[in-house]
């Protein structure tokens, strides 16, 4: 036990308290306070002030502990950024797998730690570059990727064995591990020294970011094959990156986001767990990503209570052991919903504030939006820029010289508590209809994330919050940004580039590969051998998704609104 | 006479995702008095426009934020020719640059409608440009 506060000090505070509070007022009965209510952006009342009186029963090691310590409410790594800062990683990708090459050395020249890759619509939805359904999107919002030859001119030049590699991708998953995996390999690198993620989330698919191609539950068996190859094979990668993210962007307030996203790993683990995985084995490589808003303490909060709630679940809940698997390691980007069209230079400060506070809640890694990401992909110059952003947070500002330095403030961590609390009451209310799967079925989150964003639009319609340049200090004539412009030749070139690997490749290797994945479907087995196998002999992106699509069935958006 | 509802259908068409936009107006909407349809994702053009005729609507709003309206708001326009339903009006909004609404408007789509712009705007916006056909 380590209560921070006697409860002798209480009644003095209290009787302090309320003599400020008659002369306030008595000052508002002149002057009335400046707003009726004061909001975050999640529409959470923020009190006046924060005394000891809002964390009466803090204890310190129970409730906050040190750094690297269970809850780790403070860091999971006992030396945060006294030891290592955190990975500068900027999600790029446009054009071919050549211009995105070109991007990624631009950007570790710049002195960025670590690469993220942005896959075009088709690339995320299954679909090759030559398909009817790819025509108008390829390249267009990511790159390009149809064959294990576009993943080898992706990364090359790049030192893969030494930079971790984050990938967004969902339902294909599987197939663009294999290939990464299958790369690395035809480049001499051994699988067991790849570092790096797959975003591999399937359920806040369904349920906010709406890149689909299988049914729920099958979608669910691919992500636990890949979790069970990684664990004997690929020890090093995060296998998923459960994501908050993309809930958010969709319009979810602070608190669902984090109940969501700790209700999908809740159910990931299930899910391995059934599957007949010790739970220490595979949860040290779950890592999280998250959103870092516009509303600077309350997403403090979010990510100190998102990892003292991980813990929890992890220990109590599925009775792991090792301290690894109670870690919520997590990735972070700002809030690109968060960005407005007009006056784009404001975006600057906007990500500038958005990184800070993913920085004070201990982020592992972090994505800086560029200013003109709401107007198309970024230029070199605005990619540059928040790459620097980063830096300035890092090494002039000082914030990173102590650790959780906001740790004790009654502000946050009252807020911390409360964040918790209403998202424990979120999960449970997801556990008492069946888990998340069947909250999804129900259309249970997509409903609450609908109406929470319905509700914002209507707040900033109405000029109850405000947006700088929006609906507020606007300006008639607005300076102009540059905007990156793909080269409407570029799907050519990648459609034939893909027609003469399809002619060159061994056609009798292909068909067996194919049928291979689709016995191991049938049969249930991990599919992830066969799966590296077949891009090794140029089976394309498609053709396998194809398999998948066969075997499984596709889901069809419900279209609720 | 009876006139009936303004019968709106919001859209997305191709693989993007992005529906937050499209289900806010989609609300919106819905909220004005419009009778609405909504798509769901991952519409061909093919699709869009054989819904709005079965469903009889005066207008559609198609939504896009990744990039593929120069291919795919176009192919809606020479759908709706092909098929004799120009009368139905189209709107589109999303991330789409300021240098292609002049080309998209010199296509057919009326008004495009950008990040930023309150739904009160989109909605009078329709009350003036759509009219409801005599039931």
């Amino acid at each position: 036990m380590a209560k921070v506060f006697n409860d002798s000090v209480f009644k003095d505070i209290d009787e302090a308290k309320r003599k400020w509070e008659a002369k306030l007022e008595r000052i508002f009965q002149e002057a009335p306070e400046r707003l009726k209510r004061f909001i975050t952006v999640s529409d959470r009342e923020i009190n006046r002030i924060y005394t000891p009186l809002d964390v009466k029963e803090l204890d310190y090691n129970r409730d906050l502990g040190f750094p690297g310590e269970y809850p780790y409410t403070r860091g999971v790594q006992p030396s945060m950024y006294r030891g290592r800062l955190w990975t500068m990683r900027m999600f790029a990708g446009l054009g071919t797998a050549k211009d995105t090459n070109r991007r990624f050395h631009l950007l570790v020249n710049a002195g960025q730690t670590g690469l993220s890759v942005a896959f075009d619509m088709p690339t995320l939805m299954g679909y090759d570059s030559d398909s009817p359904r790819s025509r108008g999107e390829i390249g267009r919002c990511g790159v390009a990727i149809d064959t294990v030859k576009d993943m080898e001119e992706l990364f090359e030049g790049l030192p893969v064995d030494r930079l971790t590699t984050s990938m967004t991708i969902n339902p294909p998953a599987s197939v663009i591990w294999a290939m990464y995996i299958a790369a690395a390999e035809n480049r001499g690198i051994p699988r067991k020294l790849l570092g790096g993620t797959i975003q591999n989330d399937m359920l806040k698919e369904f349920i906010a970011q709406k890149t689909f191609m299988l049914p729920p539950i099958p979608s669910v068996k691919l992500i636990i094959d890949t979790v069970e190859f990684g664990t004997k094979q690929v020890p090093k990668w995060n296998t998923i990156s459960i994501s908050g993210y993309h809930i958010r962007e969709a319009g979810s307030t602070a608190v669902q986001e984090l109940a969501f996203t700790l209700a999908d790993g809740i159910a990931y683990t299930q899910a391995a767990i059934e599957r007949g995985l010790d739970v220490d084995d595979f949860a040290p490589r779950f890592s999280f990503f998250f959103n870092s808003h516009i509303d600077f303490f309350e997403e403090i909060a979010k990510f100190r209570a998102a990892r003292r709630m991980w813990a929890k679940i992890m220990r109590e809940r599925f009775k792991a052991k090792n301290p690894r698997s109670w870690w919520l390691r997590f990735h972070t980007q700002t809030a690109g919903c968060s960005l407005t069209a007009q006056q784009p230079y404001n975006n600057i400060v906007r990500t500038t504030l958005e990184a800070l506070a993913a920085v004070l809640g201990g982020t592992q890694s972090l994505h800086t939006n560029s200013l003109d990401e709401v107007l198309a992909l970024p230029t070199e110059e605005a990619a540059t820029i928040a790459l620097r952003t980063q830096q300035i947070i890092a090494e002039e500002s000082g914030v990173a010289n102590t650790i959780d330095p906001l740790g004790g403030s009654y502000f946050v961590e009252a807020l911390t508590n409360k964040m918790e609390e209403e998202a424990f009451e979120i999960i449970q209310k997801i556990d008492d209809m069946g888990g998340m799967l069947a909250a999804i079925e129900k259309h249970y989150p997509q409903q609450e994330i609908a109406d929470s964003a319905y509700k914002y639009q209507l707040q900033l319609d109405s000029g109850e919050r405000t947006l700088v340049g929006v609906n507020k200090y606007v300006m008639e004539e607005e300076i102009p940004v540059e905007i990156l412009e793909i080269d409407e030749e570029l799907e050519r070139i990648q459609i034939e580039k893909l027609w003469r690997i399809k002619e060159e490749r061994d056609q009798g290797k292909v068909k067996e590969c194919l049928e291979k994945v689709g016995e191991a479907c049938f049969k249930d087995e991990n599919v992830m051998e066969h799966l590296i196998e077949a891009v090794k002999n140029y089976c394309t992106l498609q053709e396998l998704c194809d398999v998948y699509r066969s075997v499984y069935g596709t889901y069809r958006d419900p279209g609720i609104f | 006479m009876s006139q009936r509802r303004i019968r709106v259908m919001v859209a997305k068409p191709g693989l993007d995702g992005h529906d937050r936009g499209a289900r806010v107006i989609a609300r919106a909407f819905r909220d004005a008095g419009f009778e609405v349809v909504y798509t769901g994702l991952h519409q061909t053009p093919e699709e869009i426009v054989e819904a709005a005729i079965q469903e009889d609507v005066d207008m559609i709003g198609l939504s896009s934020l990744a990039g593929a309206h120069r291919f795919l708001f176009p192919r809606v326009m020479e759908l709706l020719k092909e098929r004799g339903v120009e009368d139905i009006v189209v709107c589109g909004g999303g991330i789409i640059p300021d240098d292609d609404i002049p080309k998209l408007k010199a296509m057919g789509v009326k008004e495009i409608f950008t990040p930023g712009t309150p739904l009160h705007k989109i909605v009078e916006w329709v009350k003036e440009n759509v009219k409801p056909r005599e039931a």
